[in-house]
């Protein structure tokens, strides 16, 4: 669905943010992209959605070139950015503006979404939105916009808490398998039972990207007693609850992932992990 | 739902099928919700209810119909029952015995406490 390959990008001549990066996305998933501030997930979704274009590398979107913006490819594709635009239209007339460009758009989904976010009034105008009412209006479209990638940085960014189940109950049911997602967050914890993949950018290139299946088979996830002994610890870190573990799997049981956990072990522990895979 | 700490979520929703079967919402025969009702439901990814499905349709809790949806298995409360049992003796079992020997605690109190457990 997505393929890029060696793609190397910056925005100053000094540093690069990219480097020789290359992911491939599969239909039918929904992918998390982790990694600290300033790793370069945002500018990736970027890249592979023709907003910004590589300096070297080459990258497949949907069987395009982004860099061209083919009407054929943009129609298929919707990135929620984490900023959203400043636009002085009412949501309604936004729908009537942005949907056309989208054929597979659907105006009874877009409702029923709006309806679970409880926003009623489609007269309101965006710009006087807060930002979460404004996030939720942009949620919506792109969901409803039946594209076959949607990207989306951050969402659940500003999203009530009520809203973030009903953002999860949404996703699931849009996911299908001619549809791919990748979820770029931090907040972990309104993901975790939605995603099902994972991919981790550090030192500005992907440092892992596998299956929650693959993973649970692989690592294993406990609560162990302080004076548990493991040999195959990877990561530990101290709670109140007890060691929160990151240990290789010897039994072939498998475990609830715990992504920031993982996290925490990629960045400490990478080289172990990645030898696991 | 609220997920539990360190069991795999697919397993968990395995659990809440089961749940559903033995507390007789869900009755032998019946057509079970389908893979995205389900993930919709409960706000999993569907792939993932997928994984439970296939586990409880080699478990033989459930079956598929092709183009018609999966169906609680005829003899499903026996299977889940014996399927429970293993992983109480399995799992919960040695927890339970690693605490009695951690609290110093003898067998005897132990029958007398479940004695007066099953009076009530």
């Amino acid at each position: 669905m997505v393929n890029v390959q060696n793609v190397t990008f910056s925005y100053t001549k000094k540093t690069e943010l990219l480097n020789n990066l290359s992911l491939n996305l599969k239909a039918g998933h929904i992918h998390g992209l982790l990694g600290k501030n300033g790793e370069g997930k945002s500018t990736l979704l970027k890249l592979i959605s023709g907003l910004v274009f590589p300096k070297a590398g080459t990258i497949d979107t949907l069987g395009f070139n982004p860099v061209n913006r083919y009407p054929e490819m943009m129609r298929e594709i919707f990135f929620l950015p984490e900023e959203l635009p400043q636009l002085n239209l009412s949501i309604g007339n936004y729908e009537k503006v942005y949907s056309p460009f989208y054929p597979n758009f659907n105006a009874e989904q877009f409702d029923n979404y709006l309806k679970e976010f409880d926003v009623d009034n489609k007269k309101s105008m965006l710009n006087k939105l807060s930002h979460g009412q404004k996030k939720k209006v942009f949620v919506a479209f792109g969901l409803a916009a039946n594209t076959k990638l949607l990207l989306m940085d951050e969402p659940t960014n500003g999203l009530d808490i009520p809203s973030k189940g009903q953002f999860r109950r949404m996703v699931a049911s849009a996911i299908d398998e001619n549809r791919c997602m990748v979820i770029s967050t931090h907040q972990v914890h309104d993901m975790d039972s939605l995603i099902d993949s994972i991919i981790v950018m550090e030192h500005h290139e992907i440092a892992f990207n596998q299956s929650i299946e693959e993973i649970t088979k692989k690592l294993f996830f406990r609560v162990a007693e302080r004076n548990e002994k493991h040999e195959n610890v990877l990561y530990s870190d101290d709670s109140l609850r007890g060691l929160y573990q990151v240990c290789v799997n010897t039994t072939g049981e498998e475990s609830k992932l715990d992504i920031e956990l993982l996290f925490n072990a990629i960045i400490i522990n990478k080289e172990k992990i990645l030898k696991l895979f | 739902m609220e997920f539990r700490e360190t069991q795999a979520i697919y397993l968990q929703i395995g659990d809440y099928v089961c749940e559903q079967i033995l507390l007789d919402r869900w009755n032998e025969g019946d057509r079970i919700p389908s893979v995205r009702e389900l993930g919709v439901d409960l706000q999993v990814n569907p792939n993932t209810v997928m994984r439970t499905y296939d586990f409880l349709q080699s478990n033989e809790i459930i079956y598929n119909k092709r183009g018609v949806g999966y169906f609680v298995s005829e003899d499903a409360k026996t299977k889940i029952i014996s399927y429970r049992k293993k992983q109480f003796l399995d799992q919960e079992l040695p927890l339970f015995f690693k605490n009695l020997r951690i609290l110093g605690m003898d067998f005897k109190e132990i029958a007398k406490l479940y004695e007066l457990f099953i009076a009530k």
